[in-house]
Order: structure tokens, then C-alpha cells, then sequence
């Protein structure tokens, strides 16, 4: 199967610190990838490249086929790559409808955006908080709207950047159960701390670590490798196996 | 979510504002007749500085380059080239779109305070323009567009600008397109992203929105109203002078909607009517009137930090556009 996405000795750096170092990746379509590794491993960084929020160093990123290096950040997401932030990121003095609208309405002119926007809505579980203002919503629902966002944009690629910092059990067992339904029909690269999230949802994990990808495999694989376990599993392992 | 309730109430709104406004123009006496004439077609401008700033949220500090690009537009062609009203109308608001269009380009790599001093740079160069071009402009002296000139031909009829009644009927006119105008692009989906890239452009990009493109149409179009605005305040008033191009009538339009509420789409007419007023009645009491003007605006600020309507909107009426 050709890959989705791939990168090719994709590298950034910020000053002297190599963020990001000389990456080859590739993600097969259908997919749900998890990248872990510990703080400052170059995560963020790295799907920041892959979505065009900061430009390569050097390297080069394929997305289906084509070369999008050079590509500017709103014409990423056109092509099907949808990011939903780290830190919460929605447009807190609008209503949650029209957080959903924004990113479903540009793309979408054939289908009625009222449709469109309440279905986002409902797979997220938000439709009766539509009115609220997003700014004013639980923590939780404003991750929630995040998704709902991503989901809107139809993408073909959805990255989720630690979508479940700060979330309860329950809204993680609901999250992971959403998860798996929006891979149904998109890719998923998703970025996470919680191990648990990450062996229930992820069929392949990367591990990076200073800026370099330090192993690939499967959730059993990763487990099993003692160098994974030495640089940043440690206990996780004892406690989710 | 805009409920369809809203929305009708809205449209009917604006209906009544425009209905009361035709109203008044066969009540009103000769004195204040004049004065909303004046106003309405001031209140296009304040629209159009509306739209940049109080949706995109983008502080401009040179919009007089805009009214009064307007202005000599009109007025320059109908004087020395000998243009009719309504060629020399459409002159001044092409040239507005020309002109928005060019300093967008260029004042649209900046953000924020750097923003605001560029506009005001190229509306400086503008103003001093119009002082160099002294034989054409007259400059501060200002050119009167004969009054002859000041009308339309229509078969055996004559349209009079100068006439009262006419002139109050036009500068409705223009204000009510403007204003529905307005209202359309404040709930279309343009008028959304220009919200949305108000209050957080990065995320807005995320959206897959070129956030440039949109911020220079905002400019254009806020720009072409403002010329427009300028280019029917010379074929109704006559007059085109420098002062106009001067520094404060870019500060006017940024009083007037925040007077009135930024990002409503009535805020800007209220403004600048409560303002033409303040400043009318103050100096019939004495000379320094912008003292009192001063303290008015600051007991605005204290109770009515969002404009008229803006704190209106917050508190009690959430579906005013």
C-alpha cells in the first residue's frame, strides 16, 4: 500500500537545538498512529512540520503523492490535513455552533452548512451545548469541540495533539471510543501521554526521542523493547500491562 | 447558533431604522434635516471603517485617505475634466477600491501597532499630497464643485443635489444599501472568518482559511465604502478641501464606532449621530466644547465599554447583528 504520508530527512532547528533531526516517517492510509515519547522529544515540532504550522529546516514531506514542503499552512488543510491544538485553541467568545461552522463552511458549499455543522456536533456528542459560548464551556467539551472542528474539516489526515490532557476517565473512555470511529474514515496521527489511550487506540507507535524517531512497531513490539523501556516507558509498562 | 427568530427580527430592525429615517426626512425641520443628511452620509464612512476594524479587528489609522480619495475622486473629475455626477461618482469609488487595494498589499505585512502607524504613513502622504497638488486641489482652501454641475439630467427632469429633499433622499439611499450591505456580510460566512480571524488568526489558518486574502478583501471593501461615503459627501455638499484628507478624520470614524459598538452593524450611525449632536449643542454653550465632548466620551468608556449597541448586544438583546 503507497503510505499517506511520509517525511524524508525532515529536520528543524530552533537556534543550536535540533527540534527535530533528521526524520524519515511514513504513515499507510487508515491508520491509527500514536507517537510517544518524553517531554521536548520533538513531537509537537514534528506534526508542526507535517501541518505547515512551521517550516522545515530541511527535509522533505509527501502527502499522498505529492510534495507539500513548501506548501502554506491553510493549503495543507485543503488537501485533508486537519490539526487540533495542544493547548486548547477555540475561538472562545463565539458559540460552539459557530466554532463548528468556521471549519466546516469553507469546503463544504454544496451541503447545507446547518447539516453539516450539527452532525460534527452530534458525533462529538455537543449538539444541545450548540448555543453555549465556547469560552464558557467545561474543559472537557472545549477538547471535545476541538475534534468536532477537526471533524469538519472532512480531513483525510487528523492529527490530535494530547487530545486527552486534562480530561476525566470517563470523557477519556468516550474519547477513545470516538477515536476509533472517525478512523473509520481518516487517518489518524495522534500525539499522547496516556499510555492507556495509547495501547487501546494506536495499531502502530513511534517513539522519538531528542528529535529522532528511536523505535516503530507495534504496541507489543514497543513494549518489549528495552530501549524504549530504559529511555521513557519505565513503569508505564508494569502499570498498563 | 442564529435562530431563524433572530434573524427576522434583525432584518426587521434595520427595516424600521431605514422606514423612520425616510420618516423624518418630511417632519424634520430645515435645521436638523440638513444635519442627518450630513450624518447618514458620514455613517457610511464609520460602516466602512466597521468593517476593518470592528470584524477583522484591524486598527487602521489612515481611513481619511479613503473618504477623501473618495472626495477628489469625484471632485477633481467633475471640476477639471468636466465628468457628470455620475461618472464622477463612480470615479471616486473605483479609485477607492484602487487605492485600498494597493495600501492592503503593502500594510497588510504588518500587524498590530506597526498597522496602525503604516495606514497613517500612506494617509499622511495622501494628505500632503493633496497640499503639494495645489493647483489642482487648492488645498486647504478646498475646491467648490459648481452647483450647476451638482445634478442629473434625467429626460425632462432634473435631479437637484443641492435641493433639501433630494439630498436627504440620496444620502438615505446610499446609507440603507450600506447598511444592508453590511448586515449581509456580518452574517454571511466571510463576515464569520473575518470574526473568527479577529479573535485568533493562527487558529483560523488551522481552518484552512488564507487569512491574507481575507483580511485584503476586508480592506477593500471597508475601503470602497469609505470612498464612497467621500465621493457622495462631494457631489451632496460641494465641497472638497484638504482637511478631510488630515489626520483627524481618520480619527473620527474609530470615535463614532466605538461609540456606537464596534461590529454592530447600527453602532457606527449611532455613533457618529450622538457625536455630530454633542459636538453641536456643546459649542453653542462655549468654545471649549471638546472638554465636554472629553467627559461624555470617558462616562461612555465607564458605562458602555463595548459602544451603544456592543453593551446592548452583551446584556439584554443577544440577537442584534
Amino acid at each position: 500500500m503507497t503510505p499517506l504520508l511520509t517525511t524524508h530527512g525532515l529536520s528543524r532547528d530552533f537556534g543550536g537545538l535540533k527540534a527535530v533531526d533528521t526524520v524519515d516517517f511514513s504513515l499507510l492510509p487508515g491508520e491509527i498512529r500514536a507517537i510517544i515519547g518524553p517531554n521536548g522529544a520533538g513531537k509537537t515540532t514534528f506534526v508542526s512540520l507535517v501541518c505547515g504550522r512551521i517550516l522545515p529546516s530541511a527535509g522533505r514531506i509527501v502527502f499522498d503523492g505529492r510534495d507539500i514542503t513548501g506548501l502554506p499552512a491553510h493549503k495543507r488543510v485543503r488537501l485533508g490535513i486537519a490539526y487540533t491544538f495542544q493547548i486548547t485553541s477555540v475561538f472562545a467568545r463565539l458559540s460552539a455552533y459557530d466554532n463548528v461552522a468556521l471549519a466546516f463552511q469553507r469546503a463544504q458549499s454544496g451541503r447545507s452548512v446547518h447539516a453539516g455543522v450539527m452532525e460534527a456536533l452530534e458525533r462529538t456528542g455537543l449538539a444541545g451545548r450548540a448555543k453555549e459560548t465556547a469560552g464558557a464551556m467545561a474543559y472537557g467539551h472545549q477538547r471535545l469541540l476541538e475534534v468536532a472542528m477537526g471533524l469538519a474539516l472532512k480531513p483525510r489526515l487528523l492529527i490530535l495533539d494530547e487530545p486527552t490532557q486534562g480530561l476525566s476517565d470517563g470523557e477519556i473512555a468516550g474519547f477513545i471510543a470516538l477515536v476509533r470511529e472517525i478512523a473509520r474514515d481518516a487517518t489518524v496521527l495522534l500525539i499522547e501521554h496516556n499510555m492507556h489511550v495509547v495501547m487501546e487506540l494506536a495499531q502502530r507507535i513511534t517513539v522519538m526521542e531528542a528529535g529522532r524517531i528511536l523505535a516503530e512497531g507495534t504496541p507489543q513490539e514497543i513494549r518489549d523493547n528495552v530501549a524504549v523501556q530504559e529511555a521513557y516507558l519505565g513503569g508505564a509498562v508494569e502499570a498498563t500491562s | 447558533m442564529k435562530s431563524d427568530m433572530g434573524s427576522g427580527k434583525a432584518i426587521a430592525l434595520h427595516l424600521v431604522v431605514i422606514a423612520g429615517l425616510f420618516g423624518l426626512g418630511f417632519i424634520l425641520p430645515e435645521y436638523h434635516h440638513g444635519v442627518l443628511a450630513r450624518v447618514m452620509v458620514l455613517a457610511v464612512f464609520a460602516m466602512g471603517y466597521n468593517i476593518l476594524f470592528g470584524y477583522a479587528g484591524l486598527l487602521s489609522l489612515g481611513h481619511a485617505m479613503f473618504f477623501a480619495v473618495g472626495l477628489y475622486g469625484a471632485g477633481l473629475t467633475m471640476i477639471h475634466l468636466g465628468w457628470g455626477a455620475p461618472a464622477g461618482f463612480a470615479a471616486g469609488v473605483v479609485a477607492g477600491a484602487v487605492l485600498a487595494l494597493g495600501v492592503g498589499v503593502l500594510a497588510l505585512r504588518t500587524t498590530g501597532v506597526a498597522f496602525m502607524i503604516v495606514t497613517m504613513m500612506f494617509s499622511q502622504v495622501f494628505y500632503l499630497l493633496t497640499l503639494y497638488f495645489s493647483a489642482w486641489t487648492r488645498g486647504d482652501e478646498g475646491l467648490v464643485i459648481p452647483q450647476a454641475r451638482r445634478g442629473l439630467d434625467l429626460g425632462a427632469m432634473r435631479l437637484d443635489f443641492t435641493d433639501p429633499m433630494t439630498r436627504y433622499m440620496l444620502a438615505l439611499g446610499l446609507f440603507a444599501t450600506v447598511l444592508l450591505l453590511t448586515l449581509g456580510v456580518a452574517r454571511s460566512g466571510f463576515g464569520r472568518v473575518l470574526v473568527a480571524i479577529r479573535e485568533n488568526e493562527e487558529r483560523t489558518k488551522m481552518l484552512g482559511y488564507d487569512t491574507f486574502a481575507n483580511k485584503l478583501s476586508a480592506v477593500v471593501l471597508s475601503g470602497t465604502f469609505c470612498a464612497t461615503a467621500g465621493a457622495a459627501y462631494a457631489l451632496l455638499f460641494g465641497y472638497v478641501g484638504s482637511t478631510f484628507a488630515s489626520v483627524q478624520y481618520s480619527i473620527f470614524p474609530l470615535l463614532w464606532v466605538l461609540l456606537g459598538g464596534a461590529a454592530t452593524t447600527l453602532g457606527p450611525f449611532l455613533g457618529t449621530l450622538f457625536m455630530y449632536y454633542v459636538v453641536d449643542i456643546a459649542s453653542g454653550y462655549t468654545s471649549a466644547y471638546m472638554l465636554i465632548v472629553g467627559l461624555l466620551l470617558i462616562l461612555l468608556i465607564l458605562y458602555f465599554p463595548k459602544g451603544v449597541l456592543g453593551t446592548v448586544r452583551e446584556r439584554w438583546l443577544r440577537w442584534l447583528p
